[in-house]
């Protein structure tokens, strides 16, 4: 059984499952992601979880829609560049429908990123969540990490609007540049 | 396989059909609330046209997700049996989606493919369909089995028959003509998206 109280040493992905099951998120589609990956592990260890892989970012954004107009809350896991895939989806189906949709970005492009094509597309992604107004926060510290998470879950499902979480290289360690 | 007599067909042997007759017929056999996503343009215009069941969701915008929209409800409602209705032009968008549906072996979703070979709502350009891809034979490789072409309406009325009776995932590949769509869907997502949701009985 998992416990349920924070602890001193919880890390980041704990504190996001934790948070999740108190909101009853529950279903969790994903592009994977190397600093994603203790969180879905964790995630498909834990029997309270439907997780799985979609083919394409805006599939995943497809499930979780459909999902929660017929009753269920769930999130879309995806880094950077797979967020780069999203407006169209965004803009015609959460945004124009009202749909509280869930998004988790592992933040590429920044902090010591080795891939020009990340760092260029990274740029894009605050932009266009600005710009379709979609309420976005960057988590850098681990002890405002459940503050953000809870209250954000609460608003969206409160206003019917998608949010998206960026986890930023300062909370996860980011992908290390390894020659 | 519980397949009709009259299957299998190819795409080319499969008779061209009307959307909105067929969407009429589908439309009457659902007793058990069935829900429906309506895919962008002409297929959801037709269903539209059949009948405004509460129990229908109509796509505005976000091209190629009727699948993973109804793979999401039938995931939070196991119990209730719903279809996608989807263009071919938009199916090709999002091909990947077969592969999802079939490696959660949904038993309650059933795949509706309308397929002119055409974009038709922008002025009928051809789609590969019509040159040299077999959407159902793409279902199949992608792990659908339970894939066919309807031959014609009867046996189209009967693979949905059998697709609402036994378990899924089920893929019903449908040639029809480019005759215009009965009626415009009234483009109100916030409205068709509650109407939806007490179809579903998520709201009072």
């Amino acid at each position: 059984m998992v416990t349920e109280t924070p602890g001193d040493t919880e890390t980041w992905d704990e504190i996001t499952r934790r948070v999740l099951k108190r909101h009853k998120v529950d279903l969790v589609t994903y592009v994977p992601d190397n600093v994603l990956r203790p969180l879905i592990e964790g995630i498909h260890a834990d029997p309270f979880f439907t997780a799985f892989a979609v083919t394409r970012e805006e599939e995943g954004m497809g499930i979780l829609s459909g999902a929660w107009m017929a009753g269920r809350r769930g999130i879309l896991l995806m880094q950077t560049s797979g967020f780069a895939t999203l407006p169209n989806v965004l803009a015609s189906l959460p945004m124009a429908f009202h749909i509280p949709t869930l998004m988790m970005v592992s933040e590429r492009g920044t902090l010591g990123e080795f891939n020009i094509g990340q760092t260029l597309v990274g740029r894009t992604m605050r932009p266009v969540l600005d710009s379709l107004a979609v309420e976005h926060y960057t988590m850098t510290r681990l002890d405002e990490a459940e503050f953000i998470l809870d209250r954000s879950i609460v608003q969206a499902m409160a206003t019917q609007s998608p949010v998206c979480f960026i986890l930023s290289p300062l909370l996860t360690g980011g992908k290390k540049f390894e020659k | 396989m519980a397949f009709s007599p009259n299957q299998p067909v190819t795409r080319d042997q499969a008779k061209v059909m009307n959307r909105f007759d067929i969407t009429k017929r589908m439309v009457a056999l659902l007793r058990q609330e069935e829900a429906v996503i309506g895919g962008i343009g002409y297929t959801n215009f037709d269903l539209w046209a059949a009948e405004r069941r509460p129990q229908n969701f109509y796509m505005l915008g976000s091209m190629g997700l009727a699948v993973p929209i109804a793979l999401g409800v039938a995931l939070a409602q196991p119990q209730r049996k719903v279809i996608a209705l989807e263009g071919d032009g938009s199916l090709l968008m999002q091909l990947g989606c077969l592969g999802t549906v079939a490696a959660r072996a949904q038993k309650n979703l059933a795949i509706v493919i309308m397929d002119n070979g055409a974009y038709q709502i922008t002025g009928g350009q051809k789609t590969v369909t019509d040159q040299c891809v077999d959407l159902v034979a793409v279902a199949k490789a992608s792990g659908l089995a339970q894939s066919a072409w309807a031959a014609d309406e009867s046996a189209f009325e009967e693979l949905i028959s059998l697709s609402l009776k036994e378990d899924g995932p089920w893929l019903i590949g449908c040639r029809i003509d480019n005759a215009k769509p009965a009626d415009t869907t009234e483009r109100d997502p916030p409205k068709l998206k509650d109407q939806f949701m007490r179809g579903l009985g998520v709201r009072k």
